[in-house]
């Protein structure tokens, strides 16, 4: 607001003085000398100082605060280049770390799955190596059963041969020569057992 | 209102006479738009310069773009030797911009449409350029008149050519700028004075061609103080690095 007051009070005075000074000349009023010194004069005057406080006040400024931009751009982008470098090796110590775990869980799996089957085999052989005793003891007891066997035939034998002799004649016999014939028949015991 | 195109140009005194010794040096409308123009560029720099933060406000945006604007143009005419007037061809830029641009405001008076101010400009250009390339060349700054790869008859013609050229350098830098402004201004007037005179009927046409020749002239405004200060960075740059 207040610079349009100032506008207008400029232009509002050049319309009086232009009535005031209005003087109808003709030609080019550029080419009338009466003014050109004081226009000189003026001139040099307010581009002189115009010149002055740029070029010690005010440029140096500017120049000063460009250079400092550039300067911190400059840095930033070192800054955001180191920062990347350091990200950039981060990863690689982090594909390294997690190649390195994978690598150890694999050996891992492996030793563990080793180990099992080694386990799981001696186990087993154990079990074999027990099983087998169990058969050969089992096959021993049959074999010594078997041996047995006609010893304990021949005794039933001469025990009813006896009760059948005494049962059918009522007469004691000797046992003894019961049992002689009985062993002297089962020497032939392939005959009678199919064995 | 004065009819008269010319009368626009015409310069009064602003208050009594100013005297120094037997000469009159008296504020004028010219002297208070040179006063304005400059007063202005150190108000927008110095506001654009004040805070100077590293992410820039809308006018320290603008001191920048114009710092950078006018360093390119130097460096890109004159070369890196230029670098020490870099201060007087920024300040002459802004002062020609300021003046034109304050002259396209209706009832303000254009300080580069008088011929005085702008000869005075360029002599002031054409004496400096000239002194530097003395300082820094010796008379070796004479072979500028004598372009290499020129048939020896055609010599002497070439010199004479080439030394006028030189010579009317001030004349037709300011004759530009200056012929430029005026031939503007007048035409608006011209154009709007016939707004006036054909009245509510006739007048829209005038005023339609007054409206373009608004924008032409901005155009031109800016684009003289250009012309203006890349002529003065080709002249240096003729001064610095002889390349005849």
């Amino acid at each position: 607001m207040i610079k349009k007051k100032i506008f207008q009070l400029i232009f509002l005075s050049f319309l009086f003085l232009e009535e005031a000074f209005a003087s109808e000349s003709g030609g080019m009023p550029q080419l009338n000398p009466e003014f050109w010194i004081s226009q000189i004069f003026w001139l040099v005057l307010t581009f002189g100082t115009l010149y002055l406080v740029l070029s010690k006040l005010i440029l140096p400024k500017i120049s000063a605060n460009l250079e400092k931009r550039k300067s911190q751009i400059l840095e930033n982008i070192e800054t955001a280049e180191k920062s990347r470098e350091e990200s950039e090796e981060k990863i690689k110590e982090y594909n390294k770390i997690v190649q390195d775990s994978k690598i150890e869980a694999k050996n891992y799996f492996n030793q563990t799955r080793e180990k099992m089957l080694k386990d799981i085999n001696q186990k087993k052989e154990n079990l074999d190596k027990e099983i087998n005793e169990e058969i050969k003891k089992a096959e021993i007891e049959i074999e010594d059963l078997k041996n047995k066997a006609p010893e304990k035939i021949n005794k039933i034998a001469i025990e009813i041969s006896t009760d059948v002799i005494r049962q059918l004649t009522s007469i004691e016999v000797n046992n003894s020569s019961i049992s002689a014939i009985v062993n002297d028949l089962s020497k032939d015991k392939d005959k009678y057992y199919g064995i | 209102m004065a009819t008269n195109p010319m009368h626009q140009f015409e310069v009064y005194r602003i208050g009594p006479e100013i005297k120094l010794g037997e000469i009159d040096i008296s504020f004028t409308n010219a002297s208070l738009f040179m006063l304005i123009s400059s007063i202005a560029i150190l108000f927008v720099f110095n506001l654009g310069t004040k805070k100077n933060s590293t992410l820039p406000s809308k006018l320290q945006l603008l001191a920048e773009l114009s710092y950078t604007f006018v360093s390119k143009m130097i460096s890109d005419t004159a070369g890196s030797k230029a670098k020490p007037y870099f201060a007087f061809i920024f300040s002459l830029f802004m002062f020609v911009l300021f003046c034109n641009m304050f002259g396209m405001i209706p009832y303000a008076f254009t300080v580069t449409s008088h011929i005085i101010v702008t000869f005075i400009l360029a002599t002031f250009i054409f004496i400096g350029v000239t002194i530097i390339g003395f300082i820094k060349h010796g008379f070796g700054y004479l072979k500028l008149f004598v372009p290499s790869g020129v048939p020896v008859l055609l010599l002497p013609l070439i010199v004479v050519i080439e030394v006028i050229s030189y010579l009317s350098r001030p004349i037709s830098l300011s004759v530009r700028l200056f012929a430029n402004m005026m031939a503007g201004h007048t035409m608006m007037k011209v154009f709007g004075g016939f707004v006036i005179s054909l009245g509510i009927v006739g007048g829209w046409l005038p005023l339609s061609f007054s409206v373009a020749l608004t924008g032409l002239e901005i155009l031109v405004a800016f684009l003289q103080a250009y012309v203006f200060a890349i002529l003065t960075c080709i002249y240096l740059n003729d001064a610095l690095n002889l390349h005849h």
